[in-house]
């Protein structure tokens, strides 16, 4: 399968990277190669397997319902680019 | 002063506890020895002041009687856990300037054993890379040559390159790495260090940045066995913050480590015998085999028929896995914002995201983007989590005729910077030997075992079953005490 610059446009944008049409030239051969390569995997009689999702058996745990963090909104906004009255900041989106 | 530098993490922290000397000495020296190794680009941060308070606590500690099991141990850290009040990047400009509020429990654990730590490694952007050339911090250079004159900078392997080049260098005694399809592996090799990448859910991942979930785990690195053996058991252990940690004791490795294979058996997989590979490698592999029947231990030839497809369907889970993960990269909540004029919130998800990510990592969003698409979710990756169920089935099988198994780490050694750059997939191959055991979560470690015809490393590596760390760390004894391996880089930096 190889992927023209149109399709790298819309992954691009699905994938919220801006990308001008010389990089997403660029990066169709790059895609469409690394492609090929897993492409081999179509070779491979998989039926019957089941999806390997969790590699080491393991349960998932319950744990008690009871507050365990909390009361630190300062220093959940330390990193923030911009913090408004406690709140993350982000351009206007509703006219 | 006796050079502190030479010695390995059980050597300092015996002498610091005999008193032969202070942590403070042993911190002085190594904060020192990094400033000198500038050149290697091996730190992206700093950290003297936490090295030397982490010591002044260790000899006040030592003078009341209490030790812990590294106190007096400074240590690189790479940049990939989050330490609270230090900066935290991935080697990524998206992060530059994010300034963790909380600590990882990796390093806190090390960091409430008593080690100190003297600054954040460099590495590959967000752990994608086998040569350390994604950084946006620069490369890092490997303090190994080769013996042609040429001087040529080489890759110190990635991506927890800064880790591997700082231990040669002799810049730390032992650092941290993360391992995701062979990053601790594949650099360690390349520079002759040891490291070890733990059965999957050993080392909690909380607060380590994450790059593909289900792959992704800690390990330590440093000059040998021991060492690596004594920073697991640190690194180790039940973590309630993060879902997938194993909640099973952490043996004893550093008291049970035993170069006796007596009795063991070691499996040799046909299927790692690859075309182009050097002869060298081979020769090196069977060195390795005449080690482990040295050391007692039967041979047997083992089978792990999928073994080309690990590559392939690693290829589509770790960039699927990143495309999910690094989502949350969109100039909100942390790291670098563009905003450009007038743009829109959209807008500004995707000029941030443009201008923050590197090449490599931009790649990778996209193929996990692409291959979690609907439409080909189906084709891609629900066949390749299929062809990693086989994967792991094929060590299972061998399981029942072997204890460890024996390959090369690599497929060859340390390459030159920008010598593979030019192609995505001539670097993925570095990890051909790698992506396997990361595949199936099983523990893994890489040992030196020889140089090339042009002096450089050469690594052997040794997987295991799950959570039988003890026998791969003893096979890689048995292998540390028949290679010998004293080779050092000339010192040029």
């Amino acid at each position: 399968m190889s992927v023209d610059s149109a399709t790298v446009r819309k992954i691009a944008s699905l994938a919220r990277i801006a990308v001008s049409d010389a990089e997403a030239e660029a990066m169709a051969p790059e895609l469409s190669k690394i492609l090929g390569l897993v492409e081999q995997l179509g070779e491979v009689d998989t039926s019957g397997v089941a999806p390997l999702a969790a590699v080491i058996p393991n349960h998932l745990r319950l744990r008690d319902d009871i507050v365990t963090d909390g009361d630190i909104r300062d220093r959940v906004l330390a990193n923030a680019p911009q913090a408004e009255h406690g709140f993350f900041a982000v351009p206007k989106v509703i006219e | 002063m006796s050079d502190l530098i030479g010695l390995t993490v059980a050597q300092l922290r015996d002498g610091f506890r005999a008193g032969e000397f202070s942590a403070r000495e042993i911190a002085d020296q190594f904060v020192a020895a990094v400033e000198a190794g500038r050149a290697l680009n091996a730190f992206i941060v700093e950290t003297p002041e936490h090295a030397i308070g982490a010591a002044e606590a260790a000899d006040r500690e030592r003078a009341s009687g209490q030790v812990g099991a590294l106190s007096g141990i400074p240590l690189g850290i790479k940049d990939l856990f989050c330490t609270q009040g230090y900066q935290t990047t991935a080697a990524s400009h998206i992060l530059e300037g994010f300034t963790p509020t909380y600590e990882s429990t990796v390093t806190s654990r090390l960091f409430a054993a008593g080690a100190g730590m003297v600054g954040k490694l460099n590495m590959d952007q967000f752990a994608m890379g086998s040569s350390n050339e994604t950084s946006a911090f620069g490369n890092v250079i490997s303090p190994w040559r080769r013996k042609d004159g040429g001087n040529a900078p080489l890759a110190p392997g990635g991506s927890s390159g800064g880790s591997s080049a700082a231990i040669a260098a002799r810049l730390v005694p032992a650092a941290t790495g993360t391992d995701t399809g062979g990053s601790i592996r594949q650099p360690a090799a390349f520079t002759g260090v040891a490291g070890i990448k733990p059965t999957y859910g050993r080392c909690s991942r909380w607060g380590i940045v994450a790059f593909a979930s289900s792959l992704d785990q800690a390990g330590p690195m440093a000059r040998d066995v021991r060492d690596c053996a004594l920073l697991l058991e640190v690194m180790s252990g039940f973590d309630p913050k993060d879902a997938t940690s194993l909640d099973a004791p952490v043996p004893n490795w550093e008291a049970s480590l035993s170069s006796n294979l007596a009795g063991k058996r070691v499996g040799i997989p046909k299927e790692y015998r690859v075309d182009g590979m050097p002869g060298e490698i081979e020769a090196l592999w069977q060195q390795g085999i005449a080690w482990m029947k040295d050391a007692g231990a039967e041979i047997v030839d083992v089978s792990l028929p999928h073994t080309k497809y690990a590559l392939p369907a690693y290829y589509i889970i770790a960039p699927a896995e990143a495309s999910s993960n690094l989502a949350r990269y969109d100039g909100v909540r942390y790291g670098q914002r563009d905003l450009p004029e007038g743009a829109g919130l959209q807008d500004m998800y995707a000029a941030t995201r443009a201008a923050g990510f590197g090449a490599e990592v931009k790649r990778r969003i996209m193929i996990g983007t692409y291959v979690l698409s609907a439409g080909y979710y189906d084709a891609y990756y629900t066949q390749a989590q299929k062809v990693r169920a086989l994967i792991a089935r094929d060590f299972e099988q061998a399981w029942e005729r072997c204890d460890v198994l024996l390959t090369p780490t690599a497929p060859s050694a340390a390459f030159a910077l920008g010598e593979k750059q030019a192609d995505p997939i001539a670097m993925y191959l570095n990890d051909v030997f790698t992506v396997p055991a990361s595949l199936a979560g099983l523990p893994a470690m890489s040992v030196p075992a020889g140089l090339d015809g042009q002096g450089l490393p050469l690594g052997l590596q040794i997987i295991g079953k799950p959570l039988d760390e003890q026998a791969v760390l003893n096979a890689g004894l048995a292998i540390e005490e028949r290679a010998g391996f004293a080779a050092r880089p000339e010192k040029w930096w």
